[in-house]
């Protein structure tokens, strides 16, 4: 791990040949990170994997966080590894909520598909939420780690974070017709229902 | 033949696509492969995954920090200790808590000896797929000694919930080391005796030599960990690289392969069983003495004999069995070596009783995505064994 003098290093060489890319450091907990513009994800990435001196050319995880009440709401995570010198790093870039678009007004929550669960007779009419919602967007880096395919597949599963330039971006482990994203932080924890003889005509 | 029109077809040059699963013997879980064909050559490949998603990282947000340990060891079912031990590390680093010795040696004993269970389940159902059904008999044998001791030491065989965020929930039992010993005594034996069975057979040799070669470059650029990228000759060990539990003090090697086929992948893990008995030896014969659990009475539940006479211990076990304690904020990467590699747990507290976020980088999961380079251009059979040699748990894939 870089010690924390050693982080501020790494973020004073960034910003020489990506200005205003690093946003922000944190050493927490022996655990160094940067929080990086994600319009530039890509470019620091890749700096960080080829630059003399830092070589950080394994990924070892990618993986998102929905920090829900803080303002940026996702941080999607890259743990990056230095087999030589066995040093983490971890760059986080901080994206914005969904953003409803078309005719649903500004501030109204996404329809919950747990919601329609609960009503009855009616056979589920709501569109998949990727159409009501701007999606949260960052690009790709599939590219430069080709570990992260399934990895960015997943984050995008799970919290609707669409990777811009990902060779193949579809659902990995929820079904490919499942509508909404359960590991955001307001996604309930409902369940599946299940059709029993007293309830079977509810489901047509 | 003839008058139905399929000579007209050429049998050999047109490309079929097969679905292989999800139910299927070779696929060792519920794994759906969707194969092109040309005659029995594999030319593309995708595997379909999600077929046991069970949600159990969304789950983990709804449950106290002590009652995820359950949770997360029904991930990856054949390594539970080392789902536990990712899960109470990472919080542990959270939380600030040093764990005392013992704790740190009894963790290092029961995580090698789910390491030898998982590469025996591993090498019996491997070898099953390659024909060799006797493989599964014997391994099975062993695995139940382990298993048998498991439920000496924690009351279970398997899911045993003994790791707890500070320590072991017990000590091991009275005679427990002795039967231990035993094992320790029988393993190499064991190992051996495999080795003779599939070491000079023919058709283990034959399919498994010169099968499924990836380079080592493309395994790092795929982020493959563990047994499969040593066996390409990266000796790449976590055990070794970072410092945690009681490995630092223990003497043992890192096998490596050289040529990174299938062969290699069985040597290496055969090479590995033996080496964690060695662990599980030195580990027992330095067990040093001391409590087994950390003494932070705001973490760790109090002792079962003070409830009764002590006031603040009852205040403690009460507040800690209904809410839970409570992390302070932060967030935390804890790694460790599982038998399959790369084994990494993501917590992120947000000042509550409950994790806000429980992610896992599970190495089946990250491995899988190797298997395309392992297969394609190969024998459709070939692709039976490299998956068997791959040595994915569907459970931890897909959580």
């Amino acid at each position: 791990m870089p010690d924390a003098p050693g982080l501020e290093l790494i973020r004073g060489e960034i910003e020489q040949h990506h200005p205003g890319a690093v946003l922000d450091t944190s050493f927490d907990r022996g655990q160094a990170a940067l929080v990086v513009d994600p319009d530039q994800i890509v470019a620091v990435l890749s700096w960080l994997r080829e630059a003399p001196g830092q070589e950080y050319g394994f990924l070892s995880s990618l993986h998102a966080a929905d920090y829900l009440p803080a303002a940026p709401r996702f941080g999607v995570h890259y743990e990056l590894l230095n087999r030589d010198r066995v040093e983490r790093l971890r760059i986080k870039a901080m994206l914005e909520g969904p953003r409803p678009a078309g005719p649903v007004a500004a501030g109204d929550p996404p329809p919950l598909p747990v919601a329609k669960a609960s009503s009855g007779g009616v056979p589920p009419t709501t569109p998949p939420a990727g159409d009501t919602e701007q999606l949260p967007e960052i690009d790709s880096c599939v590219e430069l780690f080709p570990t992260a395919e399934f990895q960015e597949r997943e984050v995008f599963d799970f919290f609707g974070i669409r990777f811009r330039g990902h060779p193949d971006l579809r659902r990995i482990l929820m079904p490919d017709d499942y509508v909404g994203w359960p590991q955001r932080r307001d996604f309930p924890v409902g369940g599946e229902p299940v059709r029993f003889t007293f309830n079977e005509r509810n489901y047509g | 033949m003839a008058e139905a029109g399929l000579d007209n077809r050429d049998l050999d040059s047109e490309v079929m696509t097969i679905n292989i699963g999800p139910h299927h013997p070779a696929t060792h879980g519920v794994l759906r492969l969707v194969v092109d064909l040309e005659g029995e050559m594999v030319r593309e490949l995708k595997p379909v995954i999600g077929y046991v998603h069970t949600g159990i990282e969304k789950s983990c947000e709804a449950n106290a920090y002590w009652k995820v340990i359950p949770f997360v060891e029904r991930m990856d079912y054949v390594s539970y200790f080392f789902q536990m031990e990712a899960f109470c590390g990472a919080v542990e680093r959270l939380v600030g808590l040093e764990i005392p010795p013992r704790a740190k040696y009894l963790r290092t004993i029961f995580l090698e000896l789910n390491r030898i269970h998982s590469h025996l389940v591993w090498l019996g159902t491997t070898a099953l797929d390659l024909g060799a059904i006797s493989m599964l008999w014997y391994c099975f044998r062993e695995r139940d000694k382990i298993l048998d001791l498991f439920e000496m030491a924690t009351g279970q065989r398997m899911h045993t919930r003994y790791f707890q965020v500070g320590g072991v929930i017990e000590d091991i039992p009275l005679g427990f080391e002795a039967k231990l010993r035993e094992f320790v005594a029988d393993m190499p034996v064991r190992v051996g005796q495999y080795e003779d069975l599939l070491d000079r057979n023919e058709v283990f040799l034959s399919r498994t030599k010169n099968v499924g070669i990836v380079s080592r470059e493309r395994l790092l650029e795929l982020g493959v960990t563990g047994p499969l990228l040593r066996a390409a000759g990266e000796p790449w060990d976590l055990r070794k690289a970072f410092d945690y539990l009681a490995y630092p003090e223990m003497d043992f090697k890192v096998p490596v392969g050289t040529v990174g086929d299938n062969y290699d992948r069985y040597r290496v893990r055969l090479a590995e069983m033996v080496e964690s008995t060695r662990i599980v030896e030195q580990a027992l014969d330095a067990l040093p003495e001391g409590p087994h659990i950390a003494d932070d009475r705001k973490y760790v539940l109090p002792p079962r004999s003070e409830l009764s006479t002590s006031m603040e211990s009852l205040i403690h076990h009460f507040k800690l069995v209904t809410e839970g304690y409570r992390v302070p904020p932060g967030e935390v990467y804890y790694s460790i070596e599982s038998p399959r590699g790369e084994l990494g747990c993501f917590v992120l507290a947000d000042g509550s009783a409950k994790p806000a976020r429980v992610h896992f980088r599970d190495p089946s999961f990250v491995n899988l995505q190797s298997f395309r380079d392992m297969s394609v251009g190969g024998y459709v059979a070939d692709m039976i064994a490299s998956l068997g040699m791959l040595d994915p748990i569907l459970g931890g894939v897909d959580r």
